[in-house]
């Protein structure tokens, strides 16, 4: 609908995405999501969740529809121009996809490696954020060696080590105590407060309480609804929309 | 043994540029059927050139070189015959030099196949007298013909070849190990390349989630395929390294043994530095094969995601 890309970070337009031949998982989805907001996708398990998180973080292309990010139509950009794009996006998968023979350490220095950050400047960020976590000693082990809890949490400081414009969170709590899941998103939150676009998704309904000014986006059956609003109607209270409003 | 290589070669080859995912190595048993498949070809090869360089030798040797056997189970007759022979050979124009091949030499020469026993004066095998003759240009079958006419008449007895002709037998087994050599150099060739290949596939087939995950977190096509090249490059390298080195050591001490036979002929098929410079190709060759392997492999995963 909304043809201007100002105060959008991301546009979907009557996207629909099937496997295969399959029926189609996701059916037309139109919205957008504004720059510095926070987002929870809720939707029972096989709502289509992960496969809507998967056109956001460029793992899929749709079946039918336009996806506008970052002010390019996602769909007829070339390939040589995604990796650029995946960049300015943070991605906590649901299965974590940890490099399984890199150290923590080397998995949260990852984006920054592949971004070209020297390994002088990279040292310091990444043990600084991998203290946050709580992960200071173990630094050194192999995914394998970790829990379900300290893998996920790996998982999440090499998503916003590198301070995406979005961050995107496939049930990134999923396996942690309730403590550290709060914990967590207050790491989300302290992101979204630098002005990152914050898109988590979760089935756990305890938790969209724990972030008072989130917008919610509910998947059922593959199809949208839009229970606050919010998707339809800009909120007003981004500072980046309002600078950029101004 | 690779990754003792790989760590000296990272260290050289580290141009600031970060790894992204260093421990891609070709798993287990890989560098090490690298190196022996390296070693192989190599030997191979190795035979191969030297069996050339012995038959060009040998060649450029008997290149004008006449034999003059005076067949002749009475040894005064045969004596007296070769003598003649000897004269008359002198006096044709187009012999350059000839000699009378001492018994002795004789002897020593036909030692090796019949023994000591086979030598004496009073040998029950008789034993041709022999003249070495070396004539002016090519040794055609119209100059041993020419020859033969003129020694006709003063040794009878006399028998006259061109000494490639005499050493034909030998050229032939030569050639034919020669083939021989070659043919196994083409097929090491295939199996070293069907080695090399299935080492970088199977190293990319591990780590296809790795190369996924680094393509999600905006790695370009580019990126991907350097770093893998570069790991399997190395580890190619180490056990190219070490399977030429096997293969050098063979080389020398058959060499050394060859030489220590003291037969003229085999002096010849020592290598040269353009064959030793061929050899060092086949390492060279197949890490770039398992570098290039990579390479395309690798894009070829990237090209099926998105
Ligand atoms: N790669 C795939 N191939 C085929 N079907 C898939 C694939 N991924 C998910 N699905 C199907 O799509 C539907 C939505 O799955 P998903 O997006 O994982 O839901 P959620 O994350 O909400 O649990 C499910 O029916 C699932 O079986
Ligand atoms: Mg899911």
């Amino acid at each position: 609908m909304s043809q201007n890309s100002d105060g959008e970070i991301v546009h979907f337009d009557n996207v629909g995405l099937r496997y295969g031949t399959d029926r189609e998982v996701l059916s037309d989805l139109s919205f957008t999501l504004y720059p510095g907001s926070f987002y929870f996708l809720t939707g029972a398990s096989g709502a289509g969740k992960t496969s809507l998180l998967k056109l956001l973080y460029l793992a899929q292309r749709p079946s039918r529809g336009m996806i506008r990010m970052f002010g390019s139509d996602a769909i007829t950009l070339s390939r040589e121009r995604l990796p650029a794009l995946r960049r300015r996006i943070g991605v906590v998968f649901q299965d974590f996809r940890l490099v399984p023979h890199l150290s923590a350490f080397d998995n949260v220095a990852l984006p920054l490696r592949v971004a070209g950050v020297t390994e002088r400047e990279l040292e310091k960020p990444v043990r600084d954020m991998l203290d946050w976590v709580g992960l200071a000693d173990r630094m050194q082990a192999r995914p394998a060696t970790l829990s379900g809890g300290e893998q996920q949490r790996v998982a999440i400081a090499r998503a916003v080590i590198g301070r995406p414009e979005m961050l995107v969170a496939d049930e990134p709590t999923g396996n942690v105590d309730p403590d550290m899941a709060v914990k967590l998103l207050r790491l989300f939150e302290a992101l979204n407060g630098l002005g990152t676009t914050v898109v988590v998704a979760t089935h756990d309904v305890h938790l969209l309480k724990k972030v008072p000014d989130s917008l919610i986006m509910r998947l059922d059956k593959g199809r949208l609804s839009d229970p606050t609003g919010a998707l339809r109607y800009p909120p007003r209270r981004m500072p980046a929309m309002a600078g950029q409003r101004a | 043994m690779p990754s003792l290589v790989a760590r000296s070669w990272r260290s050289l080859s580290a141009t600031g540029e970060t790894e992204i995912v260093p421990q891609a190595r070709l798993s287990g048993p890989m560098p090490w059927v690298i190196a022996i498949m390296v070693a192989m070809t190599v030997i191979a090869l190795a035979a191969g050139l030297a069996l050339r360089n012995t038959a060009q030798a040998a060649a450029a040797e008997l290149e004008g070189g006449v034999t003059v056997q005076v067949m002749e189970a009475d040894p005064d007759a045969r004596n007296a015959q070769a003598q003649n022979a000897l004269t008359v050979l002198r006096e044709l124009p187009q012999v350059a030099s000839v000699r009378l091949v001492p018994r002795e030499e004789v002897d020593q020469l036909i030692e090796p196949w019949l023994g000591e026993a086979g030598g004496g004066e009073s040998a029950s095998i008789p034993v041709p007298a022999l003249l070495d003759a070396r004539i002016d240009g090519k040794v055609t079958a119209d100059a041993i013909e020419g020859i033969r006419a003129a020694v006709a008449e003063a040794a009878p007895a006399a028998r006259v070849d061109a000494q490639s002709s005499w050493l034909k037998p030998v050229f032939d087994a030569i050639v034919s190990l020669q083939w021989l050599a070659a043919a196994l150099v083409v097929l090491l060739s295939v199996a070293l390349t069907a080695a090399v290949l299935l080492a970088a596939r199977s190293a990319l087939g591990t780590n296809r989630d790795t190369i996924e995950i680094v393509h999600l977190l905006g790695g370009t096509d580019a990126q991907i395929a350097r770093v893998f090249q570069r790991s399997i490059g190395v580890d190619a390298a180490g056990g190219g390294l070490v399977g030429f080195a096997l293969a050098a050591v063979v080389i020398l001490f058959l060499g050394r043994r060859f030489a220590g036979l003291g037969a003229g002929m085999v002096d010849g098929g020592a290598l040269g530095v353009t064959d030793w410079l061929l050899l060092a190709l086949v390492p060279i060759v197949s890490v770039l094969l398992a570098m290039a392997t990579a390479r395309v492999t690798v894009l070829h995963a990237l090209r099926k995601m998105l």
